[in-house]
């Protein structure tokens, strides 16, 4: 299926992806990571769900993998384009003005730390309408909510076919909620990102 | 469950802090703004309050600050945060503070008190607790009252079992602590050699001098501006060739500082002073 003009157009003018991934992710997100082009001039963001303690494996495959710079969030990191951020687990991931990441350890959200609403809400007060925003497969319904601020913020949003993801329960809470512009399949997204 | 749904404008959340400084004096004004304006959009939110009210109560509620502040100060900490820390203290940092006659530790911004029972039971293992002496500081007096209690619960403790055993620690966290139902309280010995007082990093000084100071995940909460100044604080609280172990996500970026201090561990961003 050949994608409208208009998504691609959006997706071309954003200046930021976020991806918010959970259980049943892992696989798409890596592939993501492994089709973008190298001088994508935007700054990506990852926030995935996972365990607190394994932190580094995720950020060395990606960076093996990956045509573009993979770096772990440190706190006050600037956000520069051409770069591949990934939350770090156990920490939540905030945008501050001026375009800098601001850690965050308090309480989880949806038992999730990092949360992808908080990082989703934060970009979509601070970036407005320069973002596209994904949502991958996952089990709980982290990330709907904050899909919803991006997509009233003018932000393009996304989600995955529940059809497609192995775990159907998040993205199927963002088309509940009317947080998602388009649904694409897992093949639609990969061709998307790769226009 | 939800996150915050009322937004507050960046005029908003400046006029508050003003009015906490002004009534208050605590100043709030170089926390970094993202994770601030999140924490005023929560307490609005727990407590039901728009955005005048809050002001009304801020001024008018004497009571209603200490809770405020509560509620404003991130204290979620876990026992044996980082693991890979804990380790790396021990294999770098414990054989050269074995050498000193004292030691004193200042755990900064040690809310309910986990971080400084884990810096004691490390302290036990390594056979230094007896002139060990660990100082925990937070602003927040009513988590400092939970610290010094040292009881938490058995499924909290519990959560952290998995931490412990990846900190290559002797046994098992619950060892080091007495479980009746859903209580689990730490072990008089480890509570012997520590003191939690109130001293509040941004407008209080030196109190003491540390061989080690620790101060994970504070930084996190400030601007670059505010860690400078705290910075010099540690700086000048460190015994010469002293520690200071900053969060796993947060490294010195005054470039003046990077000078002061020697990383001996880049990825647990654990420094050593330089100088005197």
């Amino acid at each position: 299926m050949a994608l409208d003009k208009n998504i691609t157009t959006r997706w071309h003018s954003s200046d930021i992806l976020l991806l918010g991934g959970s259980a049943g992710s892992f696989k798409l997100l890596f592939n993501i990571v492994r089709f973008l082009d190298g001088d994508l001039n935007k700054s990506v963001i990852i926030v995935m769900h996972r365990k607190r303690n394994f932190a580094s494996e995720v950020e060395k495959l990606f960076a093996q993998h990956s045509r573009m710079h993979v770096k772990e969030i440190n706190d006050k990191d600037k956000v520069d384009k051409k770069t591949i951020y990934i939350a770090p687990p156990n920490y939540h991931v905030l945008i501050e003005k001026g375009g800098s990441f601001a850690l965050d350890v308090s309480e989880a959200v949806w038992f999730s730390k990092p949360s992808i609403d908080i990082t989703f809400e934060s970009a979509a007060e601070i970036y407005k309408d320069k973002c596209t925003a994904i949502l991958l497969s996952g089990a709980n319904q982290d990330g709907a909510a904050g899909l919803l601020k991006l997509r009233n913020a003018g932000s393009l949003t996304i989600a995955q076919n529940p059809e497609d993801a192995e775990l159907p329960e998040m993205p199927q809470e963002a088309i509940n909620l009317n947080a998602a512009d388009y649904v694409l399949s897992t093949e639609e997204i990969i061709e998307l990102l790769q226009s | 469950m939800n996150v915050s749904t009322p937004g507050l404008s960046a005029e908003q959340v400046t006029e508050i802090i003003d009015l906490v400084r002004k009534v208050h004096g605590f100043d709030f004004s170089d926390y970094s703004k993202a994770s601030l304006k999140r924490r005023l959009t929560r307490v609005m939110m727990i407590k039901k309050l728009e955005f005048y009210d809050l002001k009304h109560v801020l001024v008018n509620d004497p009571d209603f600050f200490q809770d405020f502040l509560e509620e404003i100060t991130v204290n979620v900490t876990e026992m044996f945060r980082d693991p890979t820390f804990y380790k790396a203290l021990n294999t770098q940092v414990i054989p050269y503070l074995s050498t000193y006659q004292h030691i004193k530790i200042w755990s900064a911004g040690c809310s309910s008190g986990e971080e400084v029972y884990s810096l004691a039971i490390l302290m036990e293992q390594s056979r230094l607790k007896d002139k060990a002496f660990i100082y925990g500081t937070d602003i927040n007096t009513v988590v400092l009252k939970e610290a010094r209690k040292g009881i938490y619960s058995y499924r909290a403790i519990k959560s952290y079992a998995e931490n412990y055993q990846m900190a290559g620690l002797k046994g098992t966290l619950t060892d080091h602590f007495t479980i009746l139902y859903d209580a689990a309280t730490i072990h008089s010995e480890l509570k012997a050699n520590t003191l939690f007082s109130v001293h509040n990093l941004i407008s209080d000084t030196i109190f003491n001098e540390f061989q080690l100071i620790s101060c994970r995940n504070v930084f996190i909460y400030f601007e670059t501006q505010l860690q400078e100044k705290i910075l010099e604080l540690f700086y000048k609280s460190l015994a010469p060739h002293g520690f200071l172990c900053l969060g796993s996500k947060e490294t010195i970026r005054s470039e003046f500082f990077k000078k002061k201090f020697k990383a001996i561990n880049q990825k647990e961003n654990i420094y050593q002073k330089i100088g005197s």
